[in-house]
């Protein structure tokens, strides 16, 4: 890997000074970014060390709302947050233990890996990302594959989920990698039934509507039957065809709605 | 380079490092503790495994500086004080838990932080929380045995 200057800024505002350098990037628990520096697919002059930041750490719960600040590790996530449990669950099975350790929620959703499973959360469970300038709602912030809304120099802090009424998500592992092949978040809030798709799609994490509509009047298994997705766009690589990850978003979808 | 201090199997060290120093050639190459060891340098073997605070990391994955400060423990660690094997590491040798050894520090660094969180994990815990650590000699049954007869000592 290239050499860098790693800088470990005391706390939040002078972490945001320290990004706003030419070629500064922020390394939160390095899980992805220390491999792609490895790799060297990523060259930057200054690294931000933000995931030890006493401001960016912690789960709060009010009014229906799990907020989870940036610098929050999974391992955290999985343990401490009580009043959604799928999106804990989700956290308990990402990585593996020592990757659960270090990786933040604020670090995978600024990533936007397309196999990643907390953009899916963020998605289907209408999530605000706040950051150092703005807030941002999810359905506004995944632009494509690594690619997001977010600026130069502008630090996710904190990421609000509205708690749905009830939730399932349904990962189907690549065993090497452990990052979904495909992966659906379902979450349903009355008739308004969110489904994203994370691992599937080149262009990244998305949402199936014409399955959201169907849920949305028949919350069944049954009621996705007559659908099919689009095998057009999928991800395909030695792992699975476009065909099959299509099939896997529809049978992934029956199984969260017959385990909600 | 920049100086960095941690304490590392309770004594305070410190060293000089770059910005792009892991914590695994830090204790291997600054400390000469080479019990950790580097197997992909990928992320996803294990080998590495040390606690920092008390948590399982991927050694590989982490810079130096970025451990400033905290408390790391490594497999020259775990020995009891007289030298004598640790309650993980002798029920490792007491199962047959190794075979050539490569993978063995960090099986016996993520089984510490298991037992930690969990004095009494099932057989499937216990593989679960092994995701993350892999034995090329496939020696997984008796890493299991000898995890399950660490708990029953520990």
């Amino acid at each position: 890997m290239y050499d860098f200057e790693l800088r470990r800024p005391e706390n939040l505002s002078e972490a945001i000074e320290s990004l706003s350098a030419d070629g500064a990037q922020a390394l939160a628990g390095g899980q992805t970014l220390i491999p792609t520096l490895k790799n060297r697919l990523a060259s930057p002059d200054v690294l931000v060390s933000i995931g030890g930041l006493a401001e960016l750490q912690g789960v709060s719960e009010s009014n229906g709302v799990v907020s989870i600040k940036a610098g929050t590790t999974h391992g955290v996530v999985a343990g401490s947050v009580k009043s959604y449990p799928a999106l804990a669950a989700l956290a308990a099975n990402i990585g593996d233990p020592a990757v659960r350790n270090r990786g933040t929620i604020g670090g995978s959703i600024a990533n936007n890996d397309p196999s990643a499973c907390y953009p899916a959360a963020t998605l289907a469970s209408k999530a605000t990302i706040i950051t150092s300038k703005r807030s941002i709602p999810s359905s506004d912030f995944f632009v494509g594959i690594f690619e997001t809304v977010l600026d130069e120099g502008e630090l996710i802090t904190q990421v609000d989920f509205e708690v749905p009424d009830v939730a399932n998500y349904q990962k189907f592992d690549q065993p090497a990698s452990r990052f979904a092949l495909v992966g659906v978040f379902l979450a349903r809030y009355g008739n308004d039934v969110r489904v994203a798709v994370t691992g599937a799609s080149e262009d990244g994490v998305f949402r199936w509507s014409e399955a959201e509509q169907a849920l949305g009047s028949d919350f069944s298994a049954s009621a996705i039957d007559r659908l099919e997705v689009d095998a057009e766009g999928m991800i395909e690589d030695i792992h699975g065809s476009k065909d099959y990850r299509a099939s896997l978003i529809k049978v992934l979808t029956k199984r969260a709605v017959k385990a909600c | 380079m920049a100086t960095v201090t941690m304490t590392v199997n309770g004594k305070s060290v410190s060293g000089e490092v770059e910005g792009r120093t892991l914590l695994s050639d830090f204790v291997r190459n600054n400390l000469n503790l080479t019990g950790t060891h580097i197997g992909c340098d990928t992320s996803q073997c294990g080998a590495c495994v040390v606690h920092v605070d008390g948590k399982a990391v991927k050694s590989c994955t982490i810079f130096a500086l970025e451990v400033e400060g905290s408390t790391v423990k490594t497999i020259e660690g775990m020995a009891n004080p007289d030298g004598s094997l640790g309650v993980v590491q002798q029920a490792f040798q007491d199962n047959h838990g190794l075979q050539c050894g490569f993978c063995t520090p960090g099986m016996v660094m993520s089984a510490a932080a298991l037992l930690d969180e969990n004095p009494n994990p099932t057989e499937t815990e216990i593989r679960e929380y092994l995701e993350g650590n892999i034995c090329r000699c496939t020696g997984y049954h008796n890493i299991v045995k000898s995890i399950q007869a660490a708990a029953v000592a520990a």
